[in-house]
């Protein structure tokens, strides 16, 4: 009797898997991941990617705790995206669902200043400023402090796990991990009062979606930039392709400046043959400092980001051996073409004012003034008027006809402001609410419309029996305090027929 | 089966023996772990008609290990709302009709649930904008058979009118002065014609004098001497704009012949205190709604038919 087989229509042909009979690294669909240990390096723009860190990631972490006062009306909080009453504050702007088209705005602009910086510096945002660079710096860091730098730590890589391997490990990862829930942390703060949600956040009282999205973010940040890292650039991220596409030969990119650097050779070979070798040592060190683990001087290539450190290495070791800097510098596609044909290097700033930037500038700042002077001229007063449908009239018993409106105000100061309802239209026309009887109904209705809210009120109008079946008018609003303003909208009242 | 023909020299596989203009077709296994999920998920299947119901039977089907049902769900969904306005419903219950306007957020709570309830219970007379039609009062108007502050309102849905089995009901009898031949044709014709003149719909002549004494013999009594009715009897006003089942000579005429017995159900027999003043908030709220009778009295009993 043959055993059991709990794997029938597998069993039955009792041979591997077709992918495994396949040469080892022939056929793989995917290529195999190298690792990156990059090596610290010091210089110009190690520095100013510090700096760079150190000013977004204080933007990131402090902003939530910035205060800003509103009056006792609205909330405190300098930046605030508050989903649960649909408002967003950014200092002293205060934006309402149905004026979303500011953020639309603030998007667009992201995305010309976007064409503009790449068009003049290439992709110093992937350089620089993205976060998931910004964070796996910062990672990278902690890693040298904990398993010491290139070479110790492709030995630690190499290593079997023994209890000294793991105890790095896991204090390394605990050190991310810490890292990886302060960001994931920070992310709910924008999205209501950081120090009321901190304390509810200790006390597990917080709402559900904030301890999920802390803890997705702390997931994705220990993942992508404990693990990924690189990985994210070259395959994940759209963001390389588009801007591979935007990029021109005016663009600023990290150049190998071959035409100096080549013939590649050692210091002993350049001096035992002076003329055959270029500048080039052939160090690798450029190779070795890579955050993608690319090799610059095989030319531009879609996983540099641009970040320089691989200027700062040569240009350390060519002060090493004596030669001038910039064997690997900023340069755009023509000055190359340009130099190496015996020009001058030209100053990187130059190459910044050209049409296309210029054209980008004035477009970003054209739509920056436009919604500047949008919200300096918007309304913060809005009135709504909805006709009862059901009954669409009602006779009352001295023969006139009431028609009842639900009408909204709209007060979007955060400030409770004295509003004047009238209408435009009907000769006569008195109003009252819901909340006042018929007789004292009046020309003109005064309603105080709480902070930063809408008010709903319940109009009824009388008029006399006979007449059209059918008169527009408006309805109007103008707010009582020193400051005014007002709107108005159509709204018609009907007879039986 | 398995000569050497049949197997793919790359792969190792054997053919499934189709082929398609030389394209033949390898019969890959199936990844193990596929196949383990396909196996889980008929495990998943089998317990799933264990635990809820599922297999149909003669009468009705399994009805599962859990006890789950739609019904059952949709009880447990309906009891937690119905605990969670509980508070809501008690403050209500507990709150005099009169004082709710002085909560406004227990008020704007009683119209909203009473629009609810509303929806329910009335609209099959009253109709979906509480238009009313022929028979059935407009409660959205400011005429009132009874009264139009929130007490009345209330008492009126409470205890229901015409209903025999309950002193407390609201009651008007008007006499079917045509058929039980308490006035001549002529009589009720003269009658018809004084109430289309008090209520400026004709001009007073001849019929509508005669009318005039009959209507101070035999109609004065409820719908008073000028006709603006009573409304601690439920007798309609007369001389105003809104007419019940209609204003003109032949609906008048009808009306006076046979009388009209509208009747409402006790609505306190059938929903909790809650409910109906929260109904009585609703419909107060509709646009006719009158004041607390002290006010009303200090108008004087003049104003009381308007």
């Amino acid at each position: 009797m043959p055993p059991f087989n709990p794997l029938p229509l597998w069993g039955r042909n009792r041979r591997a898997h077709p992918i495994m009979l396949m040469p080892a690294g022939s056929s793989d669909l995917y290529e195999r991941r190298k690792g990156v240990y990059p090596k610290a390096v010091d210089g110009f723009y190690r520095r100013l990617k510090w700096a760079v860190m150190v000013v977004t990631l204080t933007i990131y972490w402090v902003t939530p705790w910035l205060r800003w006062d509103r009056g006792p009306y609205a909330p405190d909080q300098a930046v605030l995206i508050d989903l649960a009453h649909r408002r967003f504050y950014m200092f002293a702007i205060e934006i309402w669902p149905q004026e979303f088209y500011y953020v639309a705005g603030l998007l667009i602009m992201a995305g010309v200043g976007l064409f503009l910086v790449t068009s003049a510096v290439g992709r110093a945002w992937c350089g620089y400023a993205c976060p998931q660079t910004v964070w796996t710096d910062l990672y990278q860091h902690v890693e040298r402090f904990i398993d010491g730098d290139r070479n110790a730590q492709i030995r630690l890589a190499k290593a079997p796990w023994t209890p000294a391997k793991v105890a790095r490990r896991l204090l390394k990862w605990s050190v991310w991990l810490a890292i990886a829930f302060l960001t994931g942390g920070a992310w709910i703060f924008y999205f209501a009062d950081a120090p009321t949600l901190q304390q509810q956040f200790w006390t597990g009282t917080a709402a559900p979606v904030a301890y999920a999205t802390v803890g997705v973010l702390t997931a994705t940040t220990f993942v992508l930039g404990g693990f990924m890292r690189e990985q994210v650039c070259i395959y994940m991220c759209p963001w390389p392709r588009i801007q591979t596409a935007m990029l021109d030969e005016k663009s600023l990119v990290v150049t190998y400046k071959d035409w100096r650097g080549e013939k590649r050779g050692s210091l002993k070979k350049a001096e035992a043959h002076p003329g055959d070798y270029g500048d080039c040592i052939d160090c690798n060190q450029c190779v070795a400092v890579c955050p993608t683990g690319i090799d610059i001087r095989e030319g531009p290539q879609i996983g540099c980001i641009t970040c320089a450190l691989c200027i700062d290495a040569c240009d350390k070791v060519m002060a090493q051996v004596g030669r001038p800097r910039g064997l690997i510098d900023y340069c755009t596609e023509d000055d190359a073409e340009a130099e190496r044909k015996g020009a001058a290097p030209r100053p990187v700033l130059r190459t910044l004012l050209r049409p296309r930037t210029i054209a980008y500038f004035t477009l970003w700042c054209g739509i920056g003034l436009a919604m500047l002077f949008a919200l300096g001229a918007r309304t913060r007063i809005e009135i709504s008027a909805q006709q009862d449908r059901n009954p669409i009239a009602v006779r009352l018993s001295d023969g006139m006809v009431r028609n009842a409106y639900t009408v909204k105000l709209r007060n979007m100061e955060a400030r409770p402001r004295p509003m004047a309802v009238t209408v435009e239209g009907l000769p006569g026309a008195r109003l009252w609410t819901d909340a006042m009887t018929r007789d004292e109904a009046r020309p003109v209705l005064a309603a105080t419309v709480p902070a930063d809210s809408v008010a709903k009120l319940r109009l009824f109008i009388a008029l006399p029996g006979a007449g059209p079946q059918r008169q527009d008018f408006r309805f109007a609003v103008r707010a009582t305090d020193r400051e005014g303003g007002g709107d108005s909208e159509p709204a018609r009242f009907e007879r039986p027929q | 089966m398995a000569d050497d023909k049949h197997i793919d020299a790359a792969t190792g596989t054997e053919f499934k023996g189709h082929e398609w203009d030389g394209i033949r077709e390898l019969d890959t296994p199936l990844p193990r772990w596929w196949l383990w999920t396909f196996y889980a998920t008929i495990l998943f299947a089998i317990a799933y008609t264990i635990a809820y119901p599922a297999w149909p039977m003669i009468h009705g089907a399994t009805r599962g290990m859990l006890g789950w049902s739609s019904r059952g769900a949709l009880d447990k969904e309906l009891a937690a709302r119905e605990a969670q306005v509980a508070p809501i419903r008690k403050a209500i219950a507990e709150t005099p009709v009169e004082a709710l306007p002085g909560k406004p957020q227990l008020m704007q709570a009683a119209v909203e649930g009473g629009r609810a309830a509303f929806r329910v219970h009335c609209v099959q007379c009253h109709g979906s904008g509480a238009a009313g039609s022929k028979g059935y009062p407009n409660l959205n108007d400011d005429d009132w058979l009874w009264g139009g502050d929130l007490a009345t309102i209330e008492k009126t849905i409470f205890d229901g009118v015409r209903n025999p089995d309950h002193a407390a009901t609201r009651m008007s009898q008007m006499p079917a002065f045509g058929r039980d031949q308490l006035l001549t044709a002529a009589q009720v014709d003269d009658v018809v014609a004084y109430v289309r003149t008090i209520s400026r719909q004709d001009r007073l002549g001849a019929a509508a004098q005669r009318g005039a004494k009959l209507f101070a013999d035999n109609c004065a009594v409820c719908h008073g001497p000028a006709g603006h009715g009573n409304r601690a009897l439920g007798a309609p006003n007369l001389t105003d704009g809104i007419w019940l089942y209609g204003g003109d000579a032949d609906t008048i005429h009808q009306t006076v012949w046979n009388s009209r017995q509208g009747v409402m159900p006790r609505w306190g027999d059938k929903l909790d205190k809650a409910t109906v003043r929260m109904l009585a908030a609703y419909v107060h709220s509709l646009g006719g709604g009158e004041a607390a009778p002290v006010v009303a009295t200090a108008k004087g009993a003049g104003d009381a038919g308007r």
